[in-house]
């Protein structure tokens, strides 16, 4: 892992993506041993965009390594409110932390904001673009239930704005692994995903019924559709319970699928799915904490210049 | 090197004195290479166009005369992407006194909004648009929106 910041997962290599799951496995094996290893360090968290969950686990994650958290609060108490731009929000909190997370709902801002600072800064989560954080967790869950390679991936549900389909999509070329998207029309994956795709010589397939490709996969992975996404309550109606699971659906896949969703969820993956072997969505998010004790541990260890 | 001689006729047609001859644009670029350079014909520039003029080139090409302007590299850059055959003659005292073949930028900066309106370009931040320059089209360097290049001339920036 060689990188000052962690903006969009097609800047990651299989090599970088490896060295983050190994030392987030050491962690996961001993998190007490990684205690105090990063005393006396502040991460700014930024977060423009409510998310309490990823917050949460960031929060945890630099907690476990010994250091501190500040937080500008909510956007509606903070000066951005008053027309601060992210470019000087980022500036001043800076001046607080060794490293920033950022959450803002345009596509483009941590990208941006990197512009603006000399501390490591990791996008957690830009508008529809790219959340790779969640990525590496989601590649290290798949990692311990079914494998990163050779194995066969359906991604389904919201594909066009769901941005934590874009980074795994984009981590999942580093590997042998066959995609298959499956949503409704007009949810079907952005163009520039689609390029990045074709360009990486991926292994793709695009449908809008699940029943063709599930007894193939090995791996399941299901986001939510959004009600705002249509301007009709019916039409998401029959288009969303078209995309939702139950163990009646499952009859039909391997036994050993993995069904993994970033959550929240809604009602995409029926309640008794979380009875199965198959649900590992949980497991998934705890996943969260040490993998980004080990991304924060790396990206502050390569702005000491590597020493540690 | 000799490849105005198939202009040459239109030069005489519309001679200019000092500024610049776009040349060999693809035919239907003549209107956006206008949009691109802001000319309007509200400035008072002298302007003419040939559109779809005979060439032995490319069969048929639009040529662009605009007396005393220069234009930028940026400029330049965007032309390349729209027309990357186009030719930039720069004339002084009815001469071309230089001859200049575009070469395809890596990157174009400030010129072209991003067409994705929830692109943090285009929210209110000391940033300018930067776009990579792909094989048939530009990309937002920001959000990664990809802009075909015949929709380029849609998203150009200009006042
Ligand atoms: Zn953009």
């Amino acid at each position: 892992m060689r990188q000052d910041h962690l903006i969009s997962a097609t800047q990651l290599s299989r090599a970088d993506i490896e060295a983050v799951l190994d030392r987030a496995a050491e962690i996961d094996a001993d998190v007490g041993a990684w205690q105090g290893r990063r005393d006396g360090t502040v991460l700014g968290l930024c977060f423009f965009e409510p998310s309490t969950r990823t917050r949460m686990s960031f929060d945890t994650a630099m907690k476990r390594l010994g250091g501190r958290t500040i937080d500008m609060g909510s956007v509606e108490s903070s000066s951005v409110k008053k027309g601060e731009t992210l470019a000087d929000t980022v500036r001043v909190i800076e001046g607080y932390a060794d490293a920033l997370v950022l959450r803002h709902p345009s596509e483009g801002a941590a990208k941006m904001a990197t512009e603006f600072v000399d501390v490591p800064l990791v996008n957690a989560g830009d508008g529809a673009g790219q959340h790779p954080t969640q990525t590496l967790l989601d590649l290290y869950t798949m990692r311990e239930n079914a494998g990163l390679d050779d194995v066969t991936v359906g991604i389904m549900g919201d594909l066009k704005y769901g941005r934590t389909v874009h980074s795994l999509a984009a981590a999942l070329t580093n590997f042998d692994v066959r995609q298959h998207f499956v949503s409704p029309e007009s949810l079907q994956l952005p163009r520039s995903v689609r390029y990045d795709l074709h360009e990486s010589g991926a292994q793709v397939r695009e449908h809008t019924d699940l029943d063709e490709v599930l007894s193939d996969l090995d791996v399941l992975y299901v986001t939510r559709i959004q009600r705002e996404r249509f301007p009709d309550e019916n039409e998401y109606r029959k288009v969303a319970g078209e995309y939702q699971i139950d163990t009646d659906d499952l009859d039909a896949a391997k036994d050993s699928l993995t069904v993994m969703h970033p959550l929240p969820r809604v009602d995409e993956i029926a309640p008794e799915v979380d009875e199965t072997d198959h649900a590992k969505y949980f497991e998934q998010a705890h996943n969260g904490v040490p993998v980004r004790m080990a991304l924060l541990d790396m990206l502050l260890e390569n702005a000491e210049g590597g020493s540690q | 090197m000799n490849d105005t001689d198939d202009s040459d006729r239109e030069l005489r047609v519309s001679k200019i004195r000092n500024g610049t001859v776009i040349d060999h644009l693809a035919a239907g670029q003549a209107l956006n290479v206008l949009a691109l350079l802001g000319i309007d014909g509200s400035g008072g520039e002298s302007v003419s166009v040939g559109m779809n003029v005979p060439s032995d080139k490319l069969a048929k090409k639009d040529i662009v005369k605009v007396e005393d302007r220069e234009l930028s590299q940026s400029e330049v850059d965007v032309l390349s992407v729209i027309s990357p055959e186009a030719t930039i003659n720069i004339i002084r005292e009815y001469d071309v006194i230089e001859k200049k073949r575009i070469e395809r930028p890596e990157a174009v900066t400030g010129v072209l909004s991003c067409p994705n309106r929830n692109c943090i370009t285009n929210a209110d931040e000391p940033v300018e648009t930067r776009f990579v320059v792909l094989s048939d089209g530009l990309r937002c360097d920001y959000c990664g929106e990809i802009v075909r290049e015949d929709e380029i001339a849609t998203h150009l920036d200009v006042s």
